[in-house]
């Protein structure tokens, strides 16, 4: 495959597509098309026998819509190109519209194009990267070029045994980012993945492995606002992040998948001593998500953040929250969640706050706050608490509410129709998550939102 | 000029005002007093369009509210008790509430300064700054020069939008809304309740001030005397059991201040 200036694969004229479904060929084909080195040919293969004899979950979000047989699970960059503009739904061509993004982003986004001509911009910043010391590139070629330092992190935190889903990703993964930033080298500006989307990297089975050095910052940023046409039914994503003593990493995502997508995601970090994981999570698209990021406290003091939103309108039921496993003296977690249900969508927070014995002194809160619309929508708390030291301090919160007629009313007499009401309510509500947020990422997503409201989206 | 023409309002089928004539006219502060539960409160709901709040005529069956010359409610000439809470807004109307609603994460400089636009571009919008001529750093020092016109905590603008605010700020918070939002008429339903002496001598005077400087036709509903002392009105208009029982000069609101209502 001819290799792209910073990592981009170039389009290629020969066009290659695995076929429908899942045997050991096609993960064979995989590893052989990406030329991996044996132990990761190895890897997918116990993976693909994991995944063979695993069962679905038999809790969370309704998969049985899954056709395991019937999806494509390897097709290269160029075959996506093929496709034409007037096949991209027309529901996601007015919201590109209405939400402003340019010609040639439309087309990528829409699935068109499988490259974002941005490439003058990323190579300036890549060079600025590299001058650092950070490595930052895509997952199959941080196997080419670092096979290593790939190999002594790949997997360790979430075995491919984990669930279902970590078992059909390490068998079939393809795309995702790699990023390592050396001790105290802290990153001003978020790396986003934005700025090298292609077809590999917002592929269906990406693999994103980063390891934060210690004393060392970085931001990430992946995924996109608008909507995000993919033909394939299936999203299955694995995210392993190393956060090293006294390091402190963000990963922000913002999902927007449309709507025929499950979207089921397994994202984990260690935190080392003095460390600082937080995840900022926004679910607006697919059919089903079912996604909990989890931070794992190995070392004292170390510190998790979740912070998520979720969106679910019609047709859709997002699964979401996050899980904090306390396993050192002193070590505290943070969990807000904050979800909205609409046209008769479902959002279910399920999370979960583990301590070990000897976990002295953690201390955990978790806030989820629900917003329905209407009377048809839903919304469920699953939290489960695992305690196992006693000196420990664990707060729990969670609300759910209706938007009022007295609210409505009041900014009605204020000359705000109700459609401007019930928009000022609602991104009022989700602002702790949204000042989180970059920019122009918060701006969209409020947008985002309105126009899901008035039910031109989705 | 408003123009209120035997007006009768419901709330879940009970009738609370039954035929209510009143008019306030530009400049004009008018008083409404009366016991608790004579339906102060429901005539400023029912101005502002309330939904809760139905609307008809004491002479025309609701039916035939849609016809041309039922109308129940004017404001400088045209029909605005077929509008929306929105749209009278628009028109002019600003409701300072006697419980104003907190919204979480509306943050309060983001939320006055939409208000601005929004009434910007309504052609009699009477505040002294150009709505053309403003940028948001302008914006927010006006807002700042307001807040400090009426001894309101800086602090609190950082915040959302009565998010955790006493009464007496919320109070505040209204006339500062009322400030930016340069209404043509407003009422002020009970804004007096639950402040402290100084509060109530700041908001009234700042009222009656804006009110004279912009020919603010102005609707006082309270129960007390006290505060037409700072805000004095041309009209005083006594309510009882849903009824216009008085209607008099500044002499009738002091009379209730000294025999109450039970005589009158």
């Amino acid at each position: 495959m001819a290799k792209y200036k910073y990592g981009f694969f170039m389009p290629e004229d020969n066009v290659f597509k695995a076929k429908r479904g899942l045997d050991e060929s096609v993960v064979r084909i995989i590893s052989n098309i990406k030329k991996e080195p044996e132990w990761m040919l190895d890897n997918r293969l116990a993976a693909y026998q994991k995944f063979l004899k695993m069962k679905m979950p038999s809790w969370g979000a309704d998969l049985s819509g899954i056709d395991f047989a019937n999806i494509f699970y390897y097709v290269k960059a160029s075959q996506k190109t093929e496709k034409n503009w007037n096949d991209v739904p027309a529901d996601i061509k007015t919201t590109y519209d209405r939400l402003g993004i340019p010609e040639a982003e439309k087309e990528y986004l829409g699935g068109v194009k499988a490259q974002y001509e941005s490439e003058v911009v990323y190579g300036s910043l890549m060079k600025r990267f590299s001058d650092l010391g950070i490595i930052f590139c895509g997952m199959d070629e941080a196997l080419e070029k670092y096979p290593k330092l790939v190999k002594e992190y790949f997997g360790t935190l979430i075995p491919m045994g984990d669930n279902k889903f970590a078992a059909l990703n390490t068998a079939v993964w393809s795309g995702g980012s790699f990023i390592y930033v050396p001790k105290n080298v802290k990153v001003d500006m978020p790396l986003q993945a934005y700025f090298r989307i292609n077809s590999a990297n917002m592929g269906q089975f990406e693999r994103t492995l980063m390891i934060i050095d210690e004393g060392a910052f970085v931001h990430y940023v992946e995924g996109c606002s608008a909507p995000v046409y993919s033909e394939s039914s299936i999203h299955s994503a694995v995210v392993e992040i190393f956060v090293k003593k006294g390091a402190r990493c963000r990963y922000t995502t913002i999902q927007n998948w449309s709507t025929n997508v499950y979207n089921l995601v397994t994202k984990r970090a260690k935190v080392e001593t003095d460390g600082v994981m937080e995840w900022i999570d926004g679910n607006l698209g697919s059919k089903i998500t079912m996604k909990y990021p989890s931070v794992v406290l190995v070392g004292q003091r170390a510190h998790g953040e979740i912070l998520s939103v979720a969106v679910a309108g019609r047709g859709q039921h997002q699964d979401a929250g996050g899980k904090c496993i306390h396993l050192a003296p002193d070590t505290t977690s943070r969990i807000i969640s904050k979800s909205i249900s609409m046209k008769r969508g479902r959002a279910s927070y399920r999370g979960m706050i583990m301590m070990a014995p000897g976990a002295k002194n953690a201390r955990s809160k978790v806030v989820c706050d629900a917003l329905i619309l209407d009377k048809k929508s839903r919304s469920d708390t699953y939290p489960v608490n695992k305690i196992n030291e006693s000196e420990v301090t664990l707060e729990h919160e969670a609300t759910v509410s209706k938007i009022g007629e007295e609210q409505i009313f009041y900014l009605m007499s204020r000359g705000f129709t109700d459609h401007e009401a019930e928009a000022m309510i609602i991104n009022g509500f989700i602002e702790p998550i949204v000042k989180e947020l970059p920019m122009e990422y918060s701006v969209e997503l409020n947008r985002l939102i309105n126009l899901q409201m008035e039910g031109s989206v989705g | 000029m408003i123009e209120i023409k035997k007006m009768v309002v419901k709330v879940s089928g009970k009738t609370i005002l039954d035929g209510i004539n009143l008019t306030v006219k530009p400049g004009e502060v008018v008083a409404i007093m009366g016991p608790n539960g004579s339906g102060k409160s429901t005539l400023a709901y029912a101005l502002a369009g309330h939904p809760k709040y139905e609307i008809s005529n004491f002479q025309f069956p609701i039916s035939n509210k849609k016809k041309k010359n039922n109308w129940i409610i004017k404001l400088d000439g045209k029909r605005i008790d077929d509008k929306s809470p929105d749209e009278r807004a628009k028109a002019g109307l600003f409701l300072a509430n006697q419980y104003p609603m907190s919204i979480p994460g509306l943050g309060i400089y983001s939320f006055l300064w939409q208000t601005w636009k929004k009434r910007s571009q309504i052609s009699d919008f009477r505040s002294q700054k150009d709505p053309k001529v403003m940028s948001l750093v302008e914006f927010r020092k006006y807002v700042v020069e307001l807040a400090q016109s009426l001894n309101l905590n800086l602090e609190l603008l950082g915040r959302s939008l009565n998010d955790g605010f006493s009464g007496g700020e919320k109070k505040k918070m209204e006339i500062l809304q009322m400030l930016v939002f340069s209404p043509k008429y407003l009422v002020l339903d009970e804004i007096d309740s639950g402040l402290d002496v100084d509060a109530l001598k700041i908001i009234a005077q700042s009222v009656a001030k804006v009110a004279k400087e912009k020919n603010i036709g102005v609707l006082v509903i309270t129960h007390y005397n006290r505060i037409l002392k700072y805000l004095p009105a041309d009209k005083v208009v006594i309510l009882e059991k849903g009824k216009i029982i008085k209607t008099g000069g500044k002499k009738l609101a002091e009379e209730i201040e000294e025999i109450g209502y039970g005589k009158i």
